[in-house]
């Protein structure tokens, strides 16, 4: 007779390690999910995942029903990105599993732990064109840190939990199961007991002494240091640590758009976001220094503009949890394996003190005072960045801001000043339109005591815009404020400064009553032109419980500056300050 | 340069497809690719020549490989002592007058005839892929109707086995 293991979970409830009797394929995942204390599951539900979809009712983890697939792994991704947490989806085979497909491929680029199971065809019927059969495992190969097909129903309680360790250990990433249906419909022994042991994947965690003590020496030698902190702190939970040592060593840091919040927006020594729509102080502190530490960023393209005048002058260090990511796109003299939390520490531990860099944080603080970000007010105009500052002056700051792609994006994570870790959700390396709206949906059902602000660009909105049925249905508070400057402000803004204002396919000439559309879903919205309407409409209802939706038309030929144009090196941008 | 990858996989179904697909992605240019079983069970073993331009690219094919889950080990044996074989199927035209000359052309390369018809021979030859060069080379004349080359496999020398296998997995720890 079986022995029955047994586990206390996060609830209390003990759970059955190993079941006495055989159970089908679909009630081993519930029975697993429950295992890893799951509290939510996004998911679409199809004839291939029927047998999943009954094992599930009335099992007591919350499904979470939106209404297109893609809405399921973005609210996924952004429950994952404010809670740390693995984020589960469900989708069935053939279209299902596709409309997962522009979620996984955002996932992998941003780093954010996803267990995604697909439904599939039977195995009798595998390769065959099958009703809704699609090679899901082939095509997402690229766009999955891995992923598997379960052709054996006692392959299956490993399975996950293999899926679930590797998606939320190392450098987080997506994991996809694909389960033939009769796997989940066929019986066998249900087995959680058994640890996870995958001898291709031992990610390196705690970093190489020797090169932390290089790292340090680097450091006290250095004249012009500066930090550059990407997600790789946020996902280690070190943003104690960072500060911690940009107050040891007074070196000033930049982020990365996916870093912002590691070091308070407010700190004296943060130059603000380096790269394309950084700001000066950032971008030129990159350029001139003689020693650049990467504390968890790839070295995005983004961020570094021409590699062949990005830090020129510096000694590189590269704190990153992937090996691959070293050296990938720039020479790295001091390479660092391991989380960013461990290496911060061990740094801390040798006694750095303040770096003989005064007149460097001089003259950066003096680019930081005389080339701030800027706009120019016009009084009788809601100007987009007037409206996230005040966006950030009601919510005091403290909201968790989830973005759409385009210039909004960039006007949020230049002018709301995260102060905390964790407040700010956006798409950054695949730059997914229509993110916005499902993300925010996650990271509000993920942080129920948050205030969330979607915002959202006209364009993006309406991409995923059939997610508003869920902010009724849930009872999500969600704030919907829409930038909207009738167009595809990103694309119109390109087209005018680099192809003659040959404004090709990028003005929203019609489109539908953003509150008659509010309406319609059961949400109440209002509409404003000027700032003292927003002022008015946004300080009432960041106070209502429920959710609401701003449309805020903005001056619509606003551009987002400054700006360093593709091809250039971060030293030649435009749209500074005069 | 052509460089030689010795690769250790779960021999999993689609492990070859991540392994091409991999390198479809990152733009890796591959020579050749052989696949098979080793001494133990649920394990294969790939040699993959690719066409790497530096020290840097060379680098990132070994980390990107080694981020595959299935993929257990990566050793760049290039510069390693090893031995590297590869297989050739010519059939080439031959009237029975040049038969035997054909047969003391191949005698050196040890190579031999193993399917005879009226006007043509298929040749067999084991060797370094220079070897296998050198003898399509010398067979062109003759007509060359079909040629098959399993690509490369290869295998370090004995005595270095130990030495560099040991020296590889720092060369992964250490970065
Ligand atoms: C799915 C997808 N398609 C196309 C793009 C290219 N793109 C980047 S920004 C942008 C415009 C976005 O317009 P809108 O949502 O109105 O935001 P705005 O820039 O006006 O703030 C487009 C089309 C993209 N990022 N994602
Ligand atoms: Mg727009």
């Amino acid at each position: 007779m079986t022995t029955v293991l047994q586990r206390e979970g996060q609830d209390g409830v003990t759970k059955n390690l190993v079941h006495p009797k055989p159970i089908s394929g679909a009630q081993m995942l519930v029975e697993a999910l429950r295992q890893e204390n799951v509290e939510y599951i996004f998911g679409y539900p199809g004839g291939a995942v029927l047998p999943i979809y009954d094992a599930l009712y009335e099992c007591g983890i919350r499904h979470i029903l939106p209404r297109h697939e893609q809405g399921a792994i973005h609210a996924a991704e952004g429950y994952a990105r404010v809670t740390g947490r693995t984020g589960v989806v469900i989708g069935t085979s053939g279209p299902g599993a596709t409309n997962l497909v522009t979620g996984l491929a955002d996932a992998m680029m941003d780093s954010l732990p996803l267990v995604v199971i697909t439904g599939q065809v039977g195995t009798q019927v595998l390769g065959t064109d099958a009703f809704q059969e699609a090679s899901i495992v082939g095509i997402t190969m690229p766009v999955t840190k891995h992923n598997y097909q379960v052709r054996n129903v006692a392959d299956l309680p490993q399975v996950i939990k293999e899926a679930f360790h590797i998606a939320n250990s190392g450098r987080p990433g997506p994991v996809l199961i694909d389960i033939p249906k009769d796997i989940t419909q066929t019986e066998g022994l249900f087995d959680y007991s058994q640890p996870v042991k995958i001898p291709g994947y031992q990610p390196t965690v705690v970093p190489n002494r020797l090169q932390i003590r290089k790292v340090a020496s680097a450091i006290r030698a250095a004249k012009r240091p500066v930090i550059l902190a990407g997600a790789g702190v946020l996902h280690a939970k070190a943003n104690e640590e960072l500060l911690r040592l940009v107050n040891q060593t007074q070196i000033p840091l930049a982020h990365t758009l996916l870093g912002l919040g590691g070091l308070p927006g407010s700190h004296p020594l943060f130059l603000g976001m380096a790269g394309m729509h950084g700001t000066v102080a950032a971008n030129t502190a990159l350029y001139e220094a003689d020693l650049l530490i990467n504390i968890g960023a790839r070295f995005d393209d983004r961020v570094t503009g021409n590699l062949a005048h990005f830090a020129k002058q510096a000694i590189v260090v590269h704190i990153d949890i992937d090996p691959a990511e070293i050296g990938k796109n720039v020479p790295t003299d001091i390479p660092v394996v391991g989380d960013a939390g461990e290496a911060l520490r061990m740094l801390l531990a040798e006694n750095l003190v303040v770096t003989e860099a005064a007149d460097w944080r001089e003259s950066l603080d003096k680019l930081k005072q005389d080339y701030p970000l800027w706009y120019v007010d016009t009084p009788d105009e809601l100007k987009p960045q007037k409206l996230i500052e005040l966006i950030s002056e009601v919510t005091k700051g403290e909201a968790i801001v989830v973005t759409d792609v385009g210039q909004h994006q960039m006007w949020a994570a230049q002018f709301y000043g995260f102060d905390r870790p964790h407040r700010f959700v956006t798409s950054g390396g695949l730059g997914t339109m229509g993110f916005g709206l499902p993300a925010a949906i996650g990271a509000q059902l993920g942080r129920m005591d948050s205030t969330v602000i979607a915002l959202l660009g006209d364009g993006g909105f309406q991409m995923t815009l059939q997610e508003l049925a869920l902010l009724v249905e849930y009872r999500l508070p969600v704030k919907v404020v829409i930038v909207n400057n009738g167009s595809l402000g990103m694309v119109r803004q390109w087209q005018e400064l680099f192809f003659g204002k040959r404004y090709s396919e990028s003005l929203l000439r019609s489109g539908p009553d953003f509150i008659k559309l509010a309406e319609a879903y059961g949400i109440r919205g209002h509409r404003v032109h000027s700032y003292e309407e927003a002022k008015d409409v946004l300080s009432r209802e960041v106070q209502y419980d429920g959710p609401v939706l701003i449309d805020c038309r903005v001056t619509p030929e606003e551009n987002v500056y400054p700006m360093v144009p593709t091809g250039k090196g971060l030293h030649e941008m435009v749209g500074v300050k005069p | 340069m052509n460089r030689v990858f010795a690769v250790t996989v779960n021999n999993h179904s689609g492990v070859l497809n991540r392994i091409t697909g991999l390198f479809l992605r990152r733009g890796f240019n591959i020579q050749s690719i052989t696949v098979g079983a080793t001494e133990t069970d649920g394990i294969s073993r790939m040699t993959i020549v690719l066409n790497v331009d530096d020290e840097r690219d060379t680098e990132q094919v070994v980390k990107q490989l080694h981020k595959q889950i299935d993929v257990l080990k990566v050793q760049d044996i290039t510069e390693a002592p090893i031995v590297a074989r590869e297989l050739v199927l010519i059939r080439v035209n031959s009237p029975l007058t040049t038969r035997s000359e054909l047969t003391t052309l191949i005698g050196p390369f040890r190579a031999s005839i193993i399917d005879v018809s009226r006007d043509s021979v298929t040749i067999q030859a084991v060797g370094s892929p220079e070897k296998v060069e050198a003898l399509i080379f010398l067979l062109q004349p003759y007509g060359i109707k079909e040629l098959a080359r399993t690509g490369v496999t290869a295998v370090l020398r004995a005595n270095d086995a130990a030495e560099l296998s040991r020296s590889s997995r720092n060369y992964v720890l250490s970065i």
